[in-house]
């Protein structure tokens, strides 16, 4: 399995990553290698298999909708990088 | 009391009760041997000195309490587990000064049950490691031997247990994170049955293998931790609403008789170290002449649980570390103008290689084109090797075999990240099947000198009969030595 370093690159972007030139190539390789030993799972045959997403597969878990307050705002906000007291702050977006 | 670091969780909470030794006096000699042994070990991210001392002073005011198992015991907890008030850094530079307003339900439990908490464990950058040499902030070393790795991604936990900083510590076992540490620091570790522990406040990585377990340096210490932190969680919809039996209750039994035991032969065939095949067959012989009775069966989907599990946790853990972007908590980039340059520049500056490589291969396959290919092929293997197990288990009670094919290593030898990959062959099967099991301490390797694990695993929620089997053949091995710091 090769994958290139504009693949990893577009991937990088969509994971919200900015990587340098040096570390496309070099995780274009290591990602390359790894991909290569996952392709080993195309020996068994698992068109009869139900996938297995989670170890505890019951149903979703109900509970009343009931109001609660379990932290204030000042908490909730403590380790924001930047807020005004009231609401997180971020760069303009548009 | 110059020893106290010496004896075990059970010891101590004894002496404890019975006003033999006071919290303050507990929470004294874990803070003097941190003060020795720190400068080697480097085993914590964060020491909470002035914090346990006043807590063992309120404690000690109070008196002891019977109906709190852990009064006044000095716990260690690995630093994923938020703490309200208590920086919590994940082994992160993203979350240098993130500091938790909440208790994760086991921290709370701990807190509830009398336990003192000390320190913040060193360990690998959100958990994604094998030997502690991917934190942000420095690599612990084994407590055997300073130039070997303690194992990860819990190894801060492990080596402060095994080097007596505290009675017992909590890590988070993904694949392995805390049997594998347990096994190279010579100390016992168990992970529970997926939705045993609730995982709230854990800091995810990958959210259907993760699970809470404890690290102490006897069995019957990690059933009591275990009894306590143990239970359902509405917080957690995953923790399951099961009864939690008493844990010490099983703990007396003389003799393994009625025990069968299973070996898969992928666990016990070539690839192991020798000086680990023998220690872990010398403890097995032991469980034999004990009265357990041994089967060989086959775990045969062995060689495909490396691969199914690295692209389900890179999947979930591209998709978990997403809440990293810089608004609400960790760090922010400085500079960017727009919303989304924010986002890419702070998880750029904020995220190690490790965990970058994995975000990206985690979000390579999920993409459109690959997700069946990979993620959903995984996932219904993953539906095999639970299968496999189910029938394995059909046949013993217990499934034994090493928990790593080789005793701890040195430092930088597996630069290649599919080099450390494999050091977790042997545990990570049990994460993706969702059961329990643990790595019991059974002797030092003789060419390495270094400690060996013996791993069990035992069907869903039977930690119990677990936890009594591993207690009498830990009764009938030599008595696992402490490192020499």
């Amino acid at each position: 399995m090769k994958i290139s370093p504009q693949e990893v690159a577009k991937v990088a972007r969509l994971a919200r990553l900015d990587l340098p030139q040096d570390k496309l190539e070099l995780f274009a390789g290591q990602l390359g290698d790894i991909l290569g030993h996952m392709d080993k799972l195309a020996e068994l045959d698992t068109d009869s298999v139900e996938p297995m997403y989670s170890p505890v597969e019951h149903t979703t878990v109900l509970r009343p909708d009931e109001p609660r307050k379990e932290h204030g705002r000042d908490e909730v906000l403590g380790n924001a990088p930047r807020q005004d007291g009231q609401f997180f702050i971020v760069p303009r977006i548009v | 009391m110059s020893a106290l670091h010496t004896k075990t969780l059970t010891e101590l909470a004894g002496l404890l009760q019975s006003r033999e030794v006071t919290a303050v006096q507990a929470v004294g000699a874990c803070l003097d041997r941190i003060e020795a042994t720190e400068p080697a070990v480097r085993a914590l991210i964060t020491v909470m000195a002035g914090e346990a001392m006043a807590r063992a002073e309120t404690l000690d005011a109070e008196g002891p309490d019977p109906s709190k198992p852990l009064w006044g015991v000095p716990v260690v907890l690995k630093d994923l587990l938020t703490t309200r008030g208590v920086r919590t850094t994940c082994g992160s530079k993203i979350l240098k000064d993130f500091v938790p307003f909440y208790d994760a339900t086991a921290v709370a439990r701990l807190r509830e049950a009398g336990a003192v908490l000390i320190g913040k464990a060193n360990m690998d950058e959100f958990a994604m490691g094998s030997s502690t040499e991917n934190s942000a902030y420095f690599r612990t070393a084994n407590p055997w031997d300073a130039e070997r790795v303690p194992g990860g991604s819990s190894g801060g936990s492990g080596a402060s247990v095994a080097a007596g900083q505290c009675f017992a510590a909590l890590g988070t076992d993904t694949g392995g994170s805390i049997r594998l540490p347990a096994s190279f620091c010579g100390i016992v570790g168990v992970k529970p049955t997926y939705g045993r522990v609730s995982r709230y406040g854990l800091i995810a990585y990958g959210s259907s293998l993760d699970q809470i377990g404890p690290m102490t340096r006897s069995v019957e210490d990690a059933a009591r931790v275990l009894q306590v932190i143990a239970g359902h969680d509405p917080r957690d919809s995953t923790s399951v609403n099961a009864p939690v039996p008493d844990y010490l209750a099983g703990l007396g039994r003389d003799s393994l008789d009625g025990v069968t035991i299973g070996l898969p032969r992928e666990y016990w065939g070539g690839g192991i170290d020798p000086e680990v095949e023998a220690a872990c067959r010398a403890a097995v012989a032991r469980a034999e002449a004990l009265g357990a009775r041994t089967v060989p069966l086959s775990l045969s989907l062995t060689d495909y649980a490396i691969a199914t599990y690295y692209i389900i946790a890179m999947a979930e853990a591209s998709s978990n570390l997403s809440r990293f972007d810089g608004v609400r908590f960790g760090h922010r980039s400085q500079g960017a103008e727009e919303l989304i340059d924010m986002y890419t520049a702070s998880r750029t500056e904020g995220f190690g290689d490790e965990v970058q490589r994995r975000i990206i291969m985690g979000t390579y396959v999920l993409s459109s084109g690959y997700y069946d290919a990979y993620y959903n092929k995984a996932a219904k293997v993953r539906r095999l090797l639970r299968q496999d197990f189910d029938a394995a288990l059909g046949q013993c009670d217990f499934i034994a075999g090493p928990v790593c094919p080789t005793t701890a290593f040195r430092v930088g030898a597996k630069a290649d990240p599919i080099q450390m990959y494999l050091m977790d062959i042997f545990t990570i099967s049990l994460n993706l099947a969702g059961l329990p099991g643990m790595s019991l301490p059974v002797g030092l390797g003789t060419d390495s000198g270094m400690p060996v694990g013996l791993q069990l695993m035992g069907r869903p929620f039977e930690e119990a009969d677990m936890l009594s089997v591993a207690a009498c053949l830990e009764r009938n091995l030599d008595p696992m030595p402490l490192p020499a710091l």
